[in-house]
């Protein structure tokens, strides 16, 4: 996989290809159609806004529901994306059995249908700011910085999962599971504060989480400075280190690992 | 084309290529057989070798055949040179671009519509969205679907989907093709238009590597090939000699009440339906005789054992020139239309015989009589220098043989 190939022609045709077919082939036969891409998340965060912001307060944030439905569309982005990636290589076997080409493409086209699904939940996101009156800082710039900070961990454990999917079909039940507890281990319904009364210790660890440490970012750039960051909470930036270094460790592990292993992919699959 | 051929660079270049599979025993593809496997110190599968040190070249510019049985392993060399497999041993160098194509219509999506079809089906092959939009038109009217572009590929009919995958296939342009058992599918029309396809690669400098085991369509293509067998390469060279040696490693493996076991044996000479013998070369007297002069009449004879019902066969006969590779000339009773030459049963002793008229000049000829179905695509017999004569005399030592009046033929049962 030298860079140069990467994104030569040939590759880029094909990765175009995917990504449409995909696409059509997301909401083939629904009446609704994309509509659903923009349903899905609003219709999880009406329920969870219902039973997290009105019945069981959760402590209190400013703009409480955008404060929610960001980390709820890019919790579904982290999601759709490991999901789908883990698995494109499985579900292409027809095609990678009868033809040679680079095998990444596949993961690559789903983790970008992925990402288109983000942009438009995105759409959503600022019509709710601006309902809300969340004021406009220029910190906003910052969103794509941690868009890209997830889609990279997202991508790196895409390529991973999607080739010891091809080994070990359990692979799909365990990622379920560990999706579960990363829902609840990540501050997306509950705000981080609540987890600081409790503990700091905890709270810094949690914060670890490169997923964790991304969404609060975002709200806090994007919604309200009141949301505990790492910068805020260990009173030093230089600490976002560590999320970024496991973001990146995970990204050129699960690279090589795939690399290795997608020589076999046609015959083990 | 073949002159040519024999100093050609090497297109694909096989040198000590093995690879092997890994058969999982049951169930394996789960942590808990892992698991449990591993407790008993089981290995979970079973290795198998499809392929055992394979070398071979294939020059630029050639129609080459890959030949064997079902799972002599000759799928999997065409996805090793696809870059499909990777060689556990050996390696594989292949110069000049390479269609990675293996089968019509991989990446077909029954949801999409056909138009829908062709896009994805391009991109596979290299072509963006501006190139297919040019070839599109021709792409429809080749297929002659242009009715049903907009419905969903699910509601073609398989002969529409192979009509499609084969009108977008063979737009691709690189310089060695691999195709794999294409003929199996479509009907005799589309069967034409395949061949029609061939031809025009066979005249193209196109290196093309054919898998089948359609013994017609390879002889009829290919420059060369490779007999694979058991994984390893049992025959390489002219196709001729690799598709002689194809029928008994096929009959080996045939029981003796297979029906397919008659069709073999005859179309590889071995003697099953009938038998020529008793070959002679007469005088206009009747007195077997090997000199003739130039001018005089020339009468070939054989007998036909048969040893199973032939209907209409055809009679022919082949004259050489000695140590000459060309055939000299090569009549039989279908190029000379005796087409009801009669139904002949277990038993029957046919007598043969043509009057060749002599237009020979001073030479030595050899006498390859042969026997064969309807439609020659099944020799009963041949018998390569069952007789010869020579002729002294004639006037041009340079002439090309030609005949202003047709061979006149003789056939009956004896007694």
């Amino acid at each position: 996989m030298k860079l140069t190939n990467i994104f030569s022609r040939r590759n880029r045709i094909l990765l175009r290809e995917l990504v449409i077919t995909d696409f059509k082939l997301r909401y083939q036969g629904s009446a609704l159609g994309y509509a659903w891409s923009l349903l899905k998340p609003l219709f999880m965060f009406a329920i969870l806004y219902v039973v997290f912001g009105m019945l069981i307060k959760l402590g209190s944030v400013e703009h409480y529901a955008v404060y929610l439905l960001i980390g709820i569309v890019l919790w579904t982005f982290f999601s759709e994306a490991t999901n789908q990636g883990m698995n494109a290589i499985v579900g292409r076997g027809d095609l990678l059995r009868k033809i040679s080409f680079p095998k990444y493409i596949i993961v690559l086209s789903t983790t970008i249908s992925a990402l288109i699904n983000l942009a438009l939940n995105l759409v959503i996101v600022a019509v709710l700011m601006i309902i809300n009156g969340v004021e406009l800082h220029f910190s906003m710039l910052m969103l794509p910085v941690y868009i890209l900070e997830i889609y990279i961990l997202a991508l790196g454990l895409a390529f991973y999962l999607s080739a010891v999917n091809v080994k070990y079909r359990d692979t799909s039940h365990i990622w379920e599971i560990i999706m579960q507890a990363a829902f609840y281990a990540t501050p997306i319904i509950y705000p981080l504060a609540i987890v600081l009364d409790k503990s700091e210790t905890i709270a810094k660890f949690m914060l670890m989480n490169p997923l964790a440490q991304a969404i609060q970012d975002v709200r806090y750039s994007l919604i309200t400075p009141e949301t505990i960051t790492v910068a805020t909470l260990f009173k030093n930036d230089l600490f976002v280190i560590i999320p970024i270094a496991i973001v990146i460790t995970v990204f050129i592990s699960g690279t090589l690992y795939f690399k290795h292993h997608s020589k076999y992919f046609a015959e083990n699959i | 084309m073949s002159d040519t051929i024999n100093n050609a660079p090497i297109a694909v270049s096989v040198s000590g290529v093995s690879k092997s599979f890994k058969l999982p025993h049951e169930q394996a593809s789960g942590i808990k057989q892992l698991l449990v496997n591993s407790l008993k110190g089981k290995k979970g599968y079973e290795i198998q070798h499809v392929i055992g040190g394979i070398d071979f070249e294939i020059k630029k510019g050639e129609f080459f055949g890959i030949v064997g049985k079902n799972g002599s392993g000759k799928s999997t060399l065409l996805k090793l040179i696809a870059g499909i497999y990777v060689p556990e041993k050996g390696h594989i160098k292949i110069d000049g671009s390479l269609t990675p194509f293996i089968e019509l219509g991989v990446g077909f999506n029954p949801e999409l519509t056909g138009r829908e079809n062709v896009f994805l089906n391009g991109a596979l092959l290299g072509f963006d969205r501006k190139e297919i939009d040019e070839m599109y038109e021709g792409i429809v009217a080749f297929a002659e679907l242009e009715k049903f572009m907009d419905q969903k590929l699910k509601n073609y009919s398989s002969g529409m989907q192979v009509r499609l995958a084969f009108s977008i296939a063979i737009r691709a342009k690189s310089d060695i093709l691999l195709i794999d058992e294409v003929l199996a599918v479509g009907d005799a029309a589309f069967q034409a238009k395949c061949f029609d396809y061939f031809y025009e690669l066979k005249k193209s400098d196109t290196t093309v590597i054919f898998v089948s085991h359609d013994q017609g369509s390879l002889e009829r293509f290919c420059d060369r090939g490779v007999l694979i067998d058991e994984g390893k390469v049992i025959a390489y060279g002219k196709i001729r000699d690799v598709l002689k040696r194809y029928g008994s490693v096929v009959l080996e493996g045939l029981d003796r009440n297979d029906p397919n076991r008659d069709k073999v044996v005859a179309q590889n000479g071995i003697v099953e339906y009938a038998e020529i013998f008793d070959v002679r070369v007469e005088n206009s007297q009747g007195k077997k005789t090997t000199k003739y002069i130039y001018g005089e009449s020339i009468n070939v004879s054989y007998k036909i054992r048969v040893k199973r019902t032939i209907i209409n066969p055809v009679f022919g006969v082949t004259i050489w020139q000695k140590n000459v590779e060309k055939a000299i000339l090569a009549t039989n009773t279908l190029i000379d239309r005796y087409t009801e030459t009669g139904t002949f049963q277990k038993g029957d002793i046919i007598n043969f015989s043509v009057n060749l008229p002599n237009n020979l000049n001073g030479a030595e000829y050899v006498v390859e009589p042969a026997i064969a179905n309807e439609s020659t695509t099944i020799f009963y017999d041949q018998k390569p220098n069952a007789a010869k004569f020579i002729i002294n005399g004639g006037d041009n030592p340079h002439s090309i043989i030609s005949f202003n009046e047709r061979s006149k033929y003789f056939i009956n049962k004896a007694g």
